[in-house]
């Protein structure tokens, strides 16, 4: 899944050379950067209020400034929320996995937008290789090659993974599934068998990679300094321009502002012919109502699937025209055997099964949803579905 | 590739099309008679317009409807997971309206019912308390405008100009007015005599979407100005703005500002979630990187003119304006240069900068068509001078993607259009 911003649009385009000679060409063209004025005696960081901490320390009165809102909070509840993982193994559960089930456990669950072998997929996160590459210009950032603990990733997988069905692994899944991640990065071996007993034995390469926040040392005291007013540089050249790159979105509603017509209609005043026959037209169709309901449900699945204007396959094939059509038939899309080989065609019935209970449905099917719990939401997204040819 | 530009230049033709054919609307009334607009009894001026309740709850006249939040497709990998970009450059003043303030899912927006909400306090405190949004509802409130900017704001142009707009390359911010309860209430509520010491102390602070993000913050800044924030500009915050309770950690970056909080655990350390070792740290030239950077340091944008908002109205009066911003506190001065950091000139500010809120700044000045190469510089109240990119980079190399604070140039050209450009 993509939290990370791919921040250079040069590489999602294919443009990594434009970029690169911009730059290259930026470099030759400074002019030489101008000196900084001269650093006067630095002015002291403000301080942050540690008197606050020290107030709260010697407030110890029970009960002193208390509202007596809220009610204590049970053991189970604290026990389903309180899942956070710390570096020193605090809030591991009991459980282990192995890189043999996490293959599997992997390529069923996380494959899809990861890669089979953690190298991602489009503009997925990759989380296995780079290793060296932090200081290289572009660097690769993986659970192998930057994060300092290996609680980070249990932690994360557990609670947030995978994407858009989250909270569905068991502790020995996740186990098994991070011991993969670890085999992708070669930090241990096929047969490693990752638990919370030698969750600590594990060494992260880039453990030692961090250092915290020094801006006030090394920024702070150059940069709080009196700025020059006048004659502050000899020369100025434009080193590099922007629409080079030509990676900026068309602004769409731009086009709708401006080119709107200037009159308006006051209110809808007689000729509603045309209007109320189309509004027929519509009605033979599904009830606009539930194919709105279809819509919001259809937030569960787009993180895979598309469909209308220009809908491609990513994760989950394309959905255009799929109540009706063939099973396992968009073109392009790399089925499943299960689904690949099935016979039959997604009618409204077959297509409420699947989503009732997608591997119940297709054993085997790559789909990672776990299911829609409501009848009511299968036939509204079903309904939304099939208004898509 | 040459269209790039192409709707907000033909939307900038159009428009200097227009002043050009009568230099400017009042001048054409005085070359070519009198104006219709006068003259003629217009149809708004004859019959009625829309009656109360047209629109229960108001969006923007049509005229306005390019003044929205706009995505970069090619920054992330699904909406879901993703950033868009407030219009500023289409802004004034100082307060975001929430239907255009930028948004930043991890796993989208997630809708939520004041009645379904639930906070919880624990760790190392006396009492683990559980709260309704109700119970929120009946401690003391407070009221304050900060602005909340992604660490990530300008990260896209690192390694040199990208993106063209103020929107897309300083659009990663917002500034509203909160109300909310201290966070430092609720945690005397649940008592933290249970915590010791407390200068070693953190407070872990995670959402109740499926991203399930969470940061920890040390227990000094939890104590000091954090909020606990139901409402935004006098109304519930926007499900895209974490509805019905998200977190404000003022000054500090956006990721912090939890949505959808749903707990707060007192700690003896740092969780070292995802988002505060594999994101939201910065690499250095060595490879080396930096964690904890939580302060948004000094800033500022010219958003008018800018490559979205284009001089249309031809020679003469001109307002620069932009806003700035700082972590470290309130905006003491912005200065201004129109040759690209060669001479500068100090600009109006709208009035007096307050803590960790935006300021607005104004440079009233004439403008006679020549080339210009815009750039702002913010000052705060610690005397930090926004850096240049140079400056910058000198210090942390071109692998960074967050905390990028640098002077931005705009290049305007005689023609009155702007483009987003790398100045030595």
């Amino acid at each position: 899944m993509s939290k990370s911003l791919n921040l250079f649009g040069g590489t999602a385009l294919g443009t990594v050379a434009v970029l690169t000679m911009a730059v290259n060409f930026a470099d030759r063209n400074i002019a030489g950067f101008p000196e900084n004025p001269p650093v006067m005696t630095a002015i002291a960081p403000p301080v942050v209020s540690s008197g606050l901490v020290a107030a709260a320390n010697a407030s110890t009165g029970a009960g002193e400034g208390k509202f007596g809102l809220g009610r204590p909070a049970l053991a189970e509840e604290i026990a389903a929320w309180d899942l956070d993982v710390s570096p020193d193994g605090t809030g591991l559960p009991v459980g282990s996995g192995s890189v043999e089930d996490g293959e599997m456990i992997f390529s069923e669950n996380c494959a899809v937008c990861h890669g089979e072998f953690a190298e991602g997929v489009d503009n997925w996160p990759e989380l296995a290789g780079g290793e060296g590459t932090l200081a290289d210009a572009d660097p690769v950032k993986t659970v192998g090659s930057y994060w300092p603990y290996l609680s980070t990733a249990w932690d994360y997988v557990h609670r947030s993974m995978p994407y858009g069905n989250a909270q569905t692994l068991t502790n020995d899944e996740v186990y098994a599934i991070v011991a993969y991640i670890l085999y992708s990065n070669f930090i241990v071996d096929d047969d490693f068998v990752l638990s919370n007993e030698n969750f600590l034995e594990v060494e992260m390469p880039n453990a030692n990679g961090f250092i915290i926040d020094d801006r006030a040392e090394t920024e702070y005291t150059i940069w709080r300094t009196e700025p020059c007013m006048e004659n502050c540089k000899e020369t100025v050249e434009i080193t590099m321009r922007a629409t080079v790159l030509d990676v900026t979105p068309e602004e769409e509603g731009a086009e709708a502002a401006t080119e709107a017509p200037a009159v308006v209609e006051t209110a809808a005043v007689a000729e509603p012919v045309g209007e109320a026959a189309e509004a027929v037209t519509a009605a033979a169709g599904p009830d606009p109502e539930l194919v709105a309901a279809g819509e919001k449900v259809f937030g569960k699945c787009k993180a895979c699937h598309q469909v209308g204007d220009g809908a491609q396959n990513r994760s989950g094939p394309a959905l255009n025209g799929i109540v009706g059509a063939d099973i396992g038939s968009v073109d392009g899309f790399k089925y499943s055997k299960t689904l690949a080989e099935m016979e039959g065609n997604w009618t409204p019935e077959n297509l409420a099964a699947f989503l009732a209970d997608p591997r119940g449905y297709a054993k085997g099917t790559k789909m990672s949803f776990a299911g829609l719990k409501s009848d009511d939401d299968i036939a509204a997204v079903s309904a939304y579905l099939s208004t898509f040819e | 590739m040459s269209d790039m530009l192409k709707p907000s230049r033909r939307a900038f033709l159009r428009a200097s099309a227009a002043a050009a054919a009568g230099l400017t609307a009042a001048g054409a009334a005085r070359a070519n008679g009198p104006d219709p607009l006068i003259t003629e009894v217009q149809d708004w001026a004859t019959v009625f317009g829309d009656g109360v309740d047209a629109t229960p709850y108001g969006l923007p006249i049509q005229y306005e409807s390019d003044v929205v939040r706009r995505n970069v497709e090619w920054l992330t990998a699904d909406t879901t997971s993703s950033i868009n970009f407030t219009p500023i450059h289409a802004l004034d003043g100082t307060i975001t309206p929430q239907g255009c303030a930028f948004e930043r899912h991890h796993s989208g927006a997630i809708e939520l019912r004041k009645e379904d909400y639930r906070l919880m306090i624990n760790g190392l405190v006396d009492t683990p308390l559980v709260f309704t949004y109700a119970d929120l509802e009946r401690f003391p409130r407070e009221n304050h405008v900060y602005f909340c900017e992604c660490a990530a704001n300008t990260g896209m142009e690192w390694a040199g100009a990208q993106l063209n707009g103020a929107q897309f390359t300083h659009g990663m911010i917002h500034n509203m007015e909160y109300t909310g309860v201290s966070l430092r209430t609720l945690l005397n509520e649940a008592g933290l005599g249970a915590a010791g010491d407390l200068a070693d102390k953190w407070v872990y602070v995670e959402g109740a979407d499926a991203s399930s993000n969470g940061r920890s913050i040390p227990m000094d800044k939890a104590l000091d100005d954090v909020l606990v924030a139901f409402k935004a500009n006098g109304e519930a915050l926007r499900k895209e703005h974490g509805y019905p309770v998200r977190l404000v950690v003022p000054g500090w970056e956006g990721n912090m500002w939890v949505k959808w909080l749903r707990r707060i655990e007192v700690m003896p350390n740092a969780v070292e979630s995802r988002e505060e070792t594999s994101k939201y740290t910065d690499t250095l030239a060595d490879g080396t990187s930096r964690k904890w950077t939580w302060v948004m340091d000094a800033k500022s944008v010219v958003t008018s003119p800018s490559p979205q908002a284009p001089i249309t109205h031809g020679a003469g009066p001109l307002v620069i304006t932009g806003l700035a911003w700082s972590g470290h506190g309130a905006i003491t001065r912005v200065d201004v240069s129109k040759d690209g950091g060669k001479t500068w000139e100090t600009a109006r500010l709208a009035k007096p900068g307050e803590k960790m809120a935006l300021t607005r700044f104004y440079l009233d000045t004439e403008w006679n068509g020549e080339d210009m190469l815009l750039q702002s510089r913010a000052m705060d109240e610690t005397g930090y001078v926004q850096p240049t990119k140079a400056q910058l980079r000198e210090v942390r190399g071109e692998n960074s993607i967050y905390h990028n604070n640098c002077i931005q140039t705009w290049h305007v050209k005689p023609n009155g259009e702007a483009e987003n450009v790398e100045v030595s």
